[in-house]
Parts: structure tokens; C-alpha cells; sequence
């Protein structure tokens, strides 16, 4: 059974890259660049929620669902705002630079926050303890031993995939971002209003971002401001993993690789080279199968 | 135009760097030591520049490089121990420290030269990063507490040396008509290829060129600190040498030369700030991005030499 | 009758359930001039592609000067003696006039790596004699008083002019241009024939041409070949493609060929 208990944690685990790995591939599917400071959003989103949960506490009282679920709101409504801010302040302004160029500045934005928010005036780089939004239980089922932490990362997970699928296909935001995905050209010619479908991505990316920090914090020890890091990083392997710009590539990506990183977490060789596994496989994949898993290969017109 | 007399200048910087070299004495060891870090800065923006800015290739994982070279350069010295006539052993370690590097830069180009743009980034961002976990996990280059007491054979006469054959090589590649294949690749790689020029072999080498520059740069730095962590070699380090070469003009030796020690010494000035020269620099990276990515250096379109 | 310079057979491309180019079978003989036309996506610069070793065939041959092309690199069979300009004009931007045709001539230059290292006396006459070369073309082309200028600052019709000149200095045995009347005023249509006539003449090489414009086409070409959605549906002279009932229909439309 122990490979059921890990598959659970791994499924946890998973869920919160999938969540991560949403953004990274709806913003390159709409502007084919990888928003490197999407991690950073995480991280935000999760102080967002250390600042907000005890205020939010005193009108609800402590570790209420009601409660959990404004701290969710909040973080999530700040993180799109800031994500919607950067994508009009320093992507948009270089819509029509060569790719390197947005790609540089994106690691200057992420750096910019990390920086910042390590600097002692804003969060300092001390790691501080996350509080507690829900009480925590440990149920037994069977012989397997399940957190109320997964459980809830999961249930959340579902909930918001299935959402965003209504989004993404049913509304005519959905549509209009899928048309700016497909040729960004035609979709303008057409009336959609490329500007505005960019922006809503960037700031549904980092919504989900947010949550994704928060169900992050309540499983970790502590949060610090370099905490987005190696979680963002991971879930951008799944998103390349799943097919860049293709979102149920996304899930199945971090699925997947929060399974395998569980099950090679176990074992104890593997675990030390727990940061190559994720580089590993992305090289891998870039260099035998770009398109990822469910992804489309281009083909450059000559 | 072939670089004109560029065999007078290398031989003329050689001679520089052996005559700084008999007073260095003289200076203050502090100011010697910022001049050591910008000819290793000099060294690696200048090799990096070749993959990058000449042709157009966009590494992400210098720092990997030159943590091969430097580890091993290091690992050599520390093996050997105290040797009488240093200034026989070190070009040797340096130059070991290089191939090992250039070999890795092969194993790494070879299979992710075939890609483009965003994807090359990150793929040599990955390797870059493999490297320094690999490093991390060694134990006999010290892992992750790092390896110490390496002997201080690096001095200015070595490092402004081989800062000047580094942009020499470079530079004299480039100026050649072998050398303007790079150029094209960078331009256009569909032309390149049907205009005889194999692209794919042109990247490898330019790769492969600037990974045991790095190497190099990497022997300097271990045997000038005298101590290496696999911390220092990740992939914010690589980022710092990227922006050198950005800042420089990608692809304008000269620049990228200004754009170096303009970096190297910005901490010393910001000394004040210290606690701000983070945000700085990354406000530097945003702004220079968003007003002027052909770089502080680099002239206006309109006329340019044919050197 | 001596052997064909380039010789297909049969040669397919398919790209995922769509067939670009189908069988197409012909041949082009040492210093013939032979146009390739066809309506809008009938694969003329897939067929191209095929040639100059960007794709390879799904099926069929291709030979080259008696050797097959399958698995070669486009510069090797740059070397081999095939040149090519591109639709799209593709020059080198931000290398000079001078520097993107000694950048073509580096083919037949013996100096590499090392030597560029090393600069010794015969890389030094070397590097002189590719310079004197390329001006030499320049000239004859009328480009030499731009030979510092960055190659994207010339005017449309002179970088179209350069591309040529470009893929001359190569050395070719065979010359394919993709719409080198692309953009031009008439006046400049009948300097690229001349031009195109000159090239032929001077350098002894073969041309394949793809062109849209039809006075230029039947104006040099000496057999022409029509594609349509893939396949070859036609070749012969200009007089006899210009009567062609199959060429006029793919052109004009079923109706037009009763007339």
C-alpha cells in the first residue's frame, strides 16, 4: 500500500504544478513567451495570504471555511492585478521586439521581485510560518493515511480545471483567447481585442498562481520570498512535459511529474539529484519530443 | 577588411600584461583584486559574446562552463600540491581546465544546437544547472561546502593576459572570412546553409570556442578567490555574464569589453547601497531591455565598418 | 544526348496527409534556362526546397551531376554547385554588401579556423583574393560603390540584385531564383531578364526559375514546366505551354479553354 500513499501525495503534489503550469502555458500560447516572473506570482500570493488571513480571521474567526475561501479571493484578485500590471508595464511595451528581448526582461521582472521582496523594508529573507486557514486533520482510510491538505489541494484543483475548461470553451473570452493562440494576426483583423485577451490570460494565469502559492504555504514549513522557485520551475517542466500552449497538456504535465518526483523522492539515491530530475527531463523532452506529450510541432515555412 | 595587424596588438598586450605583472606588487591588493575580477569578467563575456552575439545562439549556462573549468583546474592544483615554479604549472591547469570545458560545451551543443530561441535558452539553462548539481553532489571537489585552500597562482599579468588572447581569438575569428560564416548563421540560418555554410557545424564550434574561454576564465577565478561553491556558478551567474554581452551590443567586441568592467566595478561604486545593488541591477536589466536592447554601446544602424 | 544536370524522378513530398509536390518527373540540362510556373500553392518552392536539400523527398530520386541527393546537407549540395535566391528575400543583414559574398565565397576558400588564428602569408593572400574576387562581381553587378553599406539599407531592387550576385559567387553549376521579379516596376522586369540572359551566358550555368510574371517567364525562359495542386500538368516551349488547354483551365478556368 505504500505505493498507493505515495501515489496520494504524489496526485497532492501534482495538482499544485498543474495549477502553476496553467499559466505558464495559456501566456505562451496567446504570446508564445515564457513568462519567467510567474513564479514570483506564487510566491506573492502566498504573502498575500499571510498578510490577509489574519485580518480575515478576526471578521470570520479562526480557521473558517468562509475565511479560507475570502484569503483565496483576496490572493487571487491581488495576483491578477500585479500579473495584468507587469504584462502592461514591461511585456507589452516589447510586443514587437524579438523574443530574446521579452525573454530577458522577464527575468529581470522575476529577479526584480525576488530581490525586492528579500530586501528587510518588504517581506525580508527570513522564512516566516504560514497560518493556519483550515484545521488540519490526518484521516485514516484503509490502510492509507490522507491530509486534509491534499484533499483540499485536490478538491480545488478539480474545481478550478473545470472552470477554466468552461472558460476556455464556452465563453467568448474563452474563444477569443484561443483565437488569439492560433494566429494573433487574423484574430485582431477579425475585431477580437488582442490587448484585452492578453491581459485577462496574464491575469487568470496568476490568479491561479496565487491559489496554487497558497495550497503551496499550507503544506510547507514556512514561506520565503524565494519559495516560487523551484515549485515554478518544476511546473514549467510539466508544462513543457504536457505540451507548451496546450492546457490539458498542462494538467497531465504536472500530474505527472508530481508523481514521478514522489516516487523518486522515496527513494533515497535519486532524492539529492531531486533538481537535475526536473532539468533532465526537460532537456530530455526538448530535445526528442519539443511538442511535448500532447502538443503540435510547428514547421518553419522556408 | 581582416583585422589589421592584429598580431602586433596581441604580442603588444602580451608585453603589457608580463610588465604589470612585475609591479603588481606595488598596487593595493584590494584595487588588484577588482582589476583580476574584470580581466575573468573580460574573459567571459568576450567568449560568450561569440555564441550569443555573433551568432545569435542564446545561452543561458556560461556559468556551467566555466564551473568545469574552474573545478577542475582547481581539483589538479590541490592534487599536485605546492608546485616550485608556478608559472610553468598554471597555463598548464588553466589549459586543462579549458578542453575539459570545451568538451563538455561539445557534449552539451551537439544535441541542443538544433534548437532554437526560447528553447536553447532553457535547455543550456538545464544543462547549466546539471552541472552545478553534479558539481553539488562531488564529493572530491567538496560538494555543496565547497572546495578551499585553493593556492593563489592567478595574478593581474595572467589575467590581463588572457583577458587580451581571449579578444584576440575571438576577435580575429570573427574578422575573417571563415569568421563571417558566424555572422550569417546569426543572420539567417536557411541562407547560411544554402550559401555553403554548415550550420550546424558553425554553431558547434562557436559553442565550443566560447566553453573553453569560460573554462579558462573559470581556472583564473578558482586560483584568485581560492575557494569554489557550486552556489557561485548557477544560473543567476549566467544571467550576469548575459547581460554583459546585452549591455555590450551583442555581438560588438568592443562594447561587450566596456559593458564588463562597467558591470564589474558598478558593485564597488554602489558600495553605499548594498543593500538596494540587487534591486538595481534588476531595474538595469528591465530598463535597458525596454529602452535600448541594442545596448549602451552599440552604434546606429545606418553605417557600420566592415570589421 | 549528354546526361541531365539535374535529373527527378518521381520525387513526392508529403507533408502529414497533404502532398505537396506528386511525382514530378523532368530534367534540366547543362546551361538550359527553364522556368517553373504554376498557380498559388501549386509546390513550385516546395519543389525547391526538395532540390537545394531543405526537405527531403518522401519518395522518388533526385540527381545532382549524376549523384543522388538523398541525405545531403543543403550546404554540401551548395558545394556540389547548386544556388538558390528565396522568395522572401534572405540576405545577410547586418554584414555589409561586401562581407555577404565573401561570406558566399567562404565555399571555396581553403582557410578555416586555424588559419584565421594564425594569419599567416597565404592566409593573407588568400583573404585578399576572396576580397578581390567579390569586388569584381560587385562591379559587374553595379553594386561596388555599396560594398560597405549594411546589406538591409539597400534599396528593394538592389538587395534582390545582391542575392543573385550572392548565390553567383558560390560558384554554381545550377541556379534556381524564386521570384526574382517579385516587386519590380516593368522597367526593372526587363533589366532582371537582361540580367538573367547575362548570367547565363557569362557563367555557364544552368537557371531554374519560378516566376509568376509571365512576360518574363515566356520573355528568357527555353522550356517551361507548369505545376498544378502538386503535379506536373505540362511542359514544352513557351509557345506550345501558352496553347497548352490544361495550363489555360489550371490559369483561367475550364471555361476559358473552349475559347
Amino acid at each position: 500500500m505504500h505505493f498507493l500513499q505515495q501515489a496520494i501525495n504524489g496526485l497532492g503534489l501534482g495538482a499544485i504544478y498543474a495549477l502553476i503550469a496553467l499559466g505558464y502555458t495559456m501566456v505562451y500560447g496567446v504570446l508564445r513567451f515564457i513568462n519567467f516572473a510567474h513564479s514570483d506570482v506564487l510566491m506573492l500570493g502566498a504573502f498575500t495570504g499571510l498578510y490577509a488571513a489574519p485580518r480575515i480571521g478576526k471578521l470570520c474567526g479562526p480557521e473558517s471555511v468562509t475565511g479560507a475561501i475570502l484569503v483565496f479571493i483576496v490572493a487571487a484578485a491581488v495576483c491578477a492585478a500585479i500579473g495584468m500590471t507587469i504584462e502592461r508595464l514591461a511585456y507589452r511595451p516589447l510586443r514587437n521586439r524579438p523574443k530574446l528581448t521579452v525573454l530577458i526582461t522577464a527575468i529581470g521582472v522575476s529577479l526584480l521581485i525576488e530581490f525586492t521582496g528579500q530586501n528587510e523594508k518588504f517581506f525580508g529573507s527570513a522564512p516566516q510560518a504560514f497560518p493556519k486557514l483550515l484545521p488540519e486533520k490526518s484521516m485514516q482510510m484503509g490502510s492509507l493515511l490522507v491530509s486534509s491538505n491534499d484533499v483540499l489541494t485536490i478538491a480545488v484543483t478539480i474545481i478550478l480545471l473545470i472552470a477554466m475548461w468552461f472558460i476556455v470553451q464556452k465563453t467568448r473570452m474563452g474563444t477569443a483567447m484561443r483565437a488569439v493562440s492560433f494566429n494573433q494576426q487574423a484574430a485582431a483583423l477579425m475585431g477580437v481585442p488582442v490587448d484585452r485577451v492578453i491581459s485577462f490570460t496574464f491575469g487568470l494565469g496568476s490568479a491561479l498562481a496565487a491559489i496554487a502559492g497558497i495550497l503551496y504555504s499550507m503544506k510547507a514549513p514556512s514561506i520565503e520570498p524565494l519559495m516560487g522557485v523551484q515549485p515554478g520551475l518544476r511546473a514549467f517542466v510539466a508544462a513543457v512535459l504536457g505540451g507548451i500552449g496546450n492546457l490539458p497538456g498542462a494538467v497531465l504535465g504536472g500530474v505527472l511529474l508530481g508523481l514521478l518526483e514522489t516516487f523518486a523522492g522515496g527513494n533515497e539515491y535519486l532524492s539529492t539529484y531531486r533538481d537535475a530530475i526536473a532539468f533532465g527531463i526537460l532537456i530530455l523532452i526538448l530535445l526528442f519530443k519539443p511538442a511535448g506529450l500532447l502538443g503540435r510541432a510547428t514547421i518553419e515555412k522556408v | 577588411m581582416p583585422l589589421p595587424g592584429a598580431k602586433r596588438w596581441l604580442l603588444l598586450g602580451i608585453a603589457l600584461a608580463v610588465l604589470v605583472s612585475c609591479f603588481s606588487a606595488q598596487f593595493n591588493r584590494y584595487y588588484l583584486g577588482v582589476a583580476v575580477d574584470v580581466g575573468i569578467a573580460i574573459i567571459l563575456a568576450t567568449s560568450l559574446n561569440l555564441i550569443n552575439g555573433h551568432t545569435g545562439q542564446f545561452s543561458l549556462g556560461h556559468a556551467g562552463f566555466m564551473a568545469v573549468g574552474g573545478y577542475f583546474s582547481a581539483w589538479i592544483s590541490l592534487k599536485i600540491g605546492p608546485v616550485d615554479h608556478a608559472s610553468w604549472y598554471f597555463p598548464l591547469s588553466l589549459l586543462a581546465g579549458g578542453l575539459v570545458a570545451s568538451l563538455v560545451g561539445l557534449m552539451v551543443g551537439v544535441p541542443s544546437l538544433r534548437l532554437k530561441g526560447d528553447y536553447l535558452a532553457i535547455v543550456t539553462l538545464g544543462f547549466g544547472e546539471i552541472i552545478r548539481v553534479v558539481v553539488q553532489n562531488t564529493e572530491a571537489v567538496g560538494a555543496a561546502s565547497g572546495l578551499k585552500d585553493i593556492p593563489k597562482y592567478t595574478t593581474l599579468g595572467w589575467a590581463f593576459g588572457l583577458a587580451v588572447v581571449t579578444v584576440y581569438v575571438i576577435s580575429s575569428l570573427v574578422n575573417s572570412t571563415y569568421g563571417r560564416g558566424f555572422i550569417a548563421v546569426h543572420d539567417d540560418e536557411i541562407a547560411a546553409e544554402s550559401n555553403g555554410i554548415d550550420t550546424t557545424r558553425t554553431k558547434v564550434t562557436a559553442f565550443v570556442t566560447g566553453a573553453f574561454f569560460a573554462g579558462i576564465a573559470g581556472g583564473l577565478y578558482a586560483h584568485h578567490k581560492q575557494f569554489l561553491s557550486p552556489t557561485g556558478f548557477d544560473w543567476v551567474k549566467s544571467i550576469d555574464i548575459v547581460v554583459m554581452v546585452i549591455l555590450g551590443g551583442m555581438g560588438r567586441t568592443a562594447g561587450v569589453i566596456a559593458a564588463a568592467v562597467l558591470l564589474t566595478l558598478m558593485p564597488e561604486f554602489l558600495r553605499d547601497f548594498a543593500e538596494y545593488r540587487m534591486i538595481i541591477y534588476a531595474l538595469l536589466i528591465i530598463l535597458l531591455m525596454l529602452l535600448r536592447p541594442a545596448g549602451l554601446f552599440s552604434i546606429p544602424l545606418k553605417r557600420r565598418p566592415t570589421t | 544526348m549528354s546526361a541531365p544536370l539535374l535529373d527527378l524522378q518521381q520525387a513526392t513530398i508529403k507533408f502529414g496527409g497533404l502532398t505537396a509536390v506528386s511525382e514530378l518527373t523532368t530534367s534540366i540540362g547543362e546551361g538550359e534556362l527553364v522556368g517553373l510556373i504554376g498557380p498559388n500553392g501549386a509546390g513550385k518552392t516546395t519543389a525547391f526546397n526538395m532540390i537545394t536539400g531543405v526537405y527531403q523527398p518522401t519518395s522518388g530520386h533526385i540527381r545532382f551531376a549524376g549523384k543522388c541527393t538523398r541525405g545531403i546537407k543543403p550546404s554540401k549540395l551548395a558545394a556540389l554547385g547548386i544556388a538558390r535566391t528565396f522568395q522572401n528575400i534572405r540576405l545577410f543583414g547586418s554584414l555589409s554588401v561586401l562581407d555577404n559574398i565573401r561570406v558566399a565565397a567562404r565555399l571555396h576558400n581553403k582557410h578555416g579556423y586555424t588559419s584565421a588564428l594564425w594569419r599567416g602569408k597565404s592566409w593573407k593572400s588568400a583573404e585578399a583574393e576572396t576580397e578581390k574576387h567579390a569586388l569584381e562581381l560587385l562591379e559587374i553587378f553595379d553594386l561596388a560603390k555599396d560594398r560597405d553599406e549594411m546589406a538591409k539599407s539597400l534599396p528593394y531592387g538592389d538587395q534582390r540584385r545582391l542575392e543573385i550576385v550572392r548565390a553567383l559567387a558560390t560558384r554554381p553549376k545550377l541556379l534556381l531564383l524564386d521570384e526574382p521579379a517579385a516587386g519590380m516596376n516593368p522597367s526593372e522586369k526587363d533589366d532582371l531578364m537582361k540580367l538573367i540572359r547575362f548570367i547565363k551566358e557569362r557563367y555557364n550555368l544552368a537557371v531554374l526559375l519560378v516566376e509568376h510574371d509571365m512576360k518574363v517567364v515566356m520573355g528568357i525562359c527555353e522550356r517551361i514546366a507548369v505545376l498544378e495542386y502538386g503535379r506536373m500538368i505540362a511542359e514544352g516551349t513557351p509557345k506550345e505551354i501558352q496553347r497548352h488547354p490544361k495550363v489555360i483551365e489550371a490559369y483561367l478556368g475550364a471555361a476559358a479553354v473552349v475559347s
